[in-house]
């Protein structure tokens, strides 16, 4: 068990600046998830915390001791591959031992701990196999077990469930899960997957282009993304944007433009004062749009006509264009909209999020 | 394999094969059929009324008995087995840890030092035996084993050490990452994993030079003068070409026997050695 601390961790690549100013506090037990877009640097990351590559400036350490010196076996941390590394000339039993027995434990002990790990995962009937005999996904539990008999203070995770198909995938992410709740040893975890993130992180970390954008637990992020990176990042389908102009009109604000006209929210008024006069993203969910019924005030709804319907069983995703801004909403079930019909669809005024233009941030 | 109808399989798969295989054996099917003709026929005119150059009626071993009782050749057999088995095991050596090396370690000038090393294998041996005869007279090294075991190296460790590269490179590195954050040092990594995984490519290279050291004529001749100290290749044919006479039948008997241990290498690793060659290891 262990804490990890990444304070100003910088990586670059001869003309490539891959991580930038990564700062991260990852308490005991924790189970962090790194996510981003491919290339954002979340595999250099992890790399740099496992010794595999050097660190170019800042430091990490491990439990207040600082590691960017110590050769990878030092750090007493275990990662599991995308592409599992699975020893191809040992069976699942030297695969597992094989860190074990780089340790010098006894052969009882290595036999204890390598059926402790095989009980956990279901692999006690693969222990004689090579690697080449086995399915995508029993290599990945071999992958997992290597990783748990060592009982290292800290795992790490490179986009371990994406050779897996979608079924398997959703099934492995819920052991992980599990095993983590079960062993409570600190994860660092790294995917492009948000829904993955989500649903396996305490926290997540959300990076782009080498930077942090924001950490937070997953419904922090969600409910309330830092920047308009993150808040079409996560959520699936993805946040709608709309390009408004910020105009005051008796004592109220109002976001408007040639497609729709909302009023702001009293709540969050005083925060977009200043931007009175100029241009602003508003932002608003999928789930936070439904179609408008008689009683809706005006000022919280806008027309729309419907350019796709994609049923998904649970719900409804419209594609709507208002005027030349597309939007994405999802609808319950039960309606019956079609497409070309026109209808009006109201926001839910509790859950509306405005970003500035220039920094992206969240107003 | 190729499709369609039975016309299109013959034009352009058996008969091709059949041409292509027929004229590969043809040269060994003419040293085994000169190895066991008897002189009276070997040396028959090609007018002669019962002239019959692709078979024998009456075969005979004699010329197998005369090269193993009139010349050295069981010696020259021993001197190259030897030499060979040598200048491999070094070659092999320095090949896989130079391979290694350049293939997996990051240090400045790898790629130059690659390349380099790849240009000295391009030096044709008919330029090099000039100056390293200088050296070998310089080390008294002439006319005995070590000449040979130690110039064959010179060509030898820049082949395995190509062909090893290309081999490491093959592996994907992430099973290193694993043995070493798994507790193992570089070296035990390199030891315990890289080559285990390896061995099509270290045996693909061991065949090569073995091959390569076994057929080897110019240094041997030029290295080597006295009759005991010679290789096969060498030996054969200095010894049993006297001037302008050409002893056919002893000649194709110990190209024919001399053969046999390459052949035989072969055909034991060739599983292993068709895997090398094609590279790629599944995870
Ligand atoms: N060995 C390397 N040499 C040079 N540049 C590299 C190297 N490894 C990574 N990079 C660069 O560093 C940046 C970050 O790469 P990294 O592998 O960390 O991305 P990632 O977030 O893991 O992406 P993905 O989701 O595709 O795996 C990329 O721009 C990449 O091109
Ligand atoms: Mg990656």
């Amino acid at each position: 068990m262990a804490r990890v601390a990444m304070r100003g961790l910088n990586k670059m690549y001869d003309d490539v600046h891959a991580v930038i100013d990564v700062n991260l506090d990852i308490r005991d037990q924790e189970f962090v998830v790194l996510v981003g877009p491919s290339g954002c640097g979340k595999t250099t990351t992890l790399r740099m915390v496992a010794g595999l590559e050097s660190i170019t400036g800042g430091q990490i350490s491990i439990d207040e001791k600082v590691v960017n010196e110590l050769p990878p076996m030092d750090r007493d941390i275990a990662m599991v591959f995308q592409n599992y590394a699975l020893y191809p000339h040992m069976s699942v039993y030297d695969n597992m031992a094989f860190g074990l027995k780089m340790r010098k434990f006894e052969k009882a002990e290595i036999a204890n701990r390598v059926k402790e790990a095989a009980d956990i995962l279901g692999i006690q009937d693969l222990l004689k196999r090579k690697p080449r005999q086995l399915s995508g996904g029993q290599r990945q539990r071999v992958a997992l077990g290597r990783a748990i008999v060592r009982h290292p203070q800290v795992f790490l995770f490179d986009e371990p469930l994406s050779n897996l198909d979608a079924k398997l995938r959703v099934q492995m992410r819920v052991e992980l899960k599990k095993l983590h709740e079960r062993l409570g040893t600190t994860a660092i975890y790294v995917t492009h997957d948000q829904v993955e993130a989500m649903t396996l992180g305490d926290r997540v970390v959300v990076m782009r282009d080498g930077r942090v954008q924001q950490v937070g637990d997953p419904m922090d992020l969600y409910n309330q993304p830092a920047n308009r990176f993150v808040a079409g990042f996560i959520g699936s389908p993805a946040m709608n944007f709309a390009a408004v102009r910020i105009a005051a009109e008796n004592g109220s604000l109002w976001a408007e433009s040639a497609d729709l006209r909302i009023k702001v929210p009293a709540p969050i008024a005083p925060r977009l004062g200043r931007y009175a006069g100029m241009d602003a993203t508003l932002g608003v969910r999928p789930e936070d749009l439904r179609i408008a019924r008689d009683g809706d005030a005006n000022d919280m709804s806008f027309d729309v006509a419907i350019e796709v319907v994609e049923r998904l069983g649970s719900e409804i995703l419209l594609d709507v264009a208002a005027g030349s801004t597309s939007m994405v909403a999802s609808v319950e079930p039960t309606v019956t909209a079609k497409v070309h019909e026109k209808l009006r669809l109201a926001i839910n005024p509790d859950r509306v999020h405005f970003f500035d233009n220039q920094t992206e941030a969240a107003i | 394999m190729i499709e369609g109808a039975p016309w299109r399989r013959w034009v352009f798969f058996y008969v091709p094969v059949t041409a292509f295989v027929v004229s590969l054996l043809f040269p060994f099917y003419w040293m085994v059929i000169t190895t066991i003709r008897p002189d009276s026929e070997l040396y028959r005119p090609w007018s002669a009324a019962n002239y019959a150059p692709f078979w024998t009626t009456r075969p005979t071993l004699e010329h197998i008995r005369d090269l193993l009782s009139e010349t050295l050749f069981s010696t020259w057999m021993l001197n190259t087995m030897i030499i060979s088995l040598a200048a491999t095991a070094i070659s092999l050596f320095c090949g896989l840890l130079a391979g290694y090396a350049l293939s997996r370690l990051k240090f400045p000038y790898a790629g130059l030092i690659g390349t380099a090393i790849f240009i000295t294998y391009l030096v044709p041996q008919t330029l090099l035996f000039i100056p390293l005869a200088d050296i070998i007279r310089n080390f008294k090294l002439g006319d005995s084993p070590w000449a040979l075991i130690l110039t064959y190296p010179t060509f030898l460790i820049p082949f395995c050490t190509w062909l090893l590269m290309g081999y490491f490179k093959s592996i994907p590195k992430e099973l290193e990452e694993c043995a070493r954050i798994d507790g193992a040092p570089r070296w035990k990594a390199m030891v315990y994993i890289i080559f285990p995984v390896a061995i099509p490519g270290i045996l693909s290279a061991g065949i090569f030079a073995f091959t390569l050291s076994w057929n080897e004529f110019i240094y041997a001749l030029v290295f080597l003068s006295s009759p005991e100290q010679k290789t096969v290749p060498v030996g054969v044919t200095s010894e049993l070409v006297r001037g302008d006479v050409f002893y056919w039948g002893e000649l194709m008997a110990g190209a024919l026997l001399g053969s046999i241990p390459v052949a035989f290498v072969y055909s034991f690793f060739v599983e292993y050695y068709v895997s090398g060659i094609t590279g790629s290891v599944k995870g």
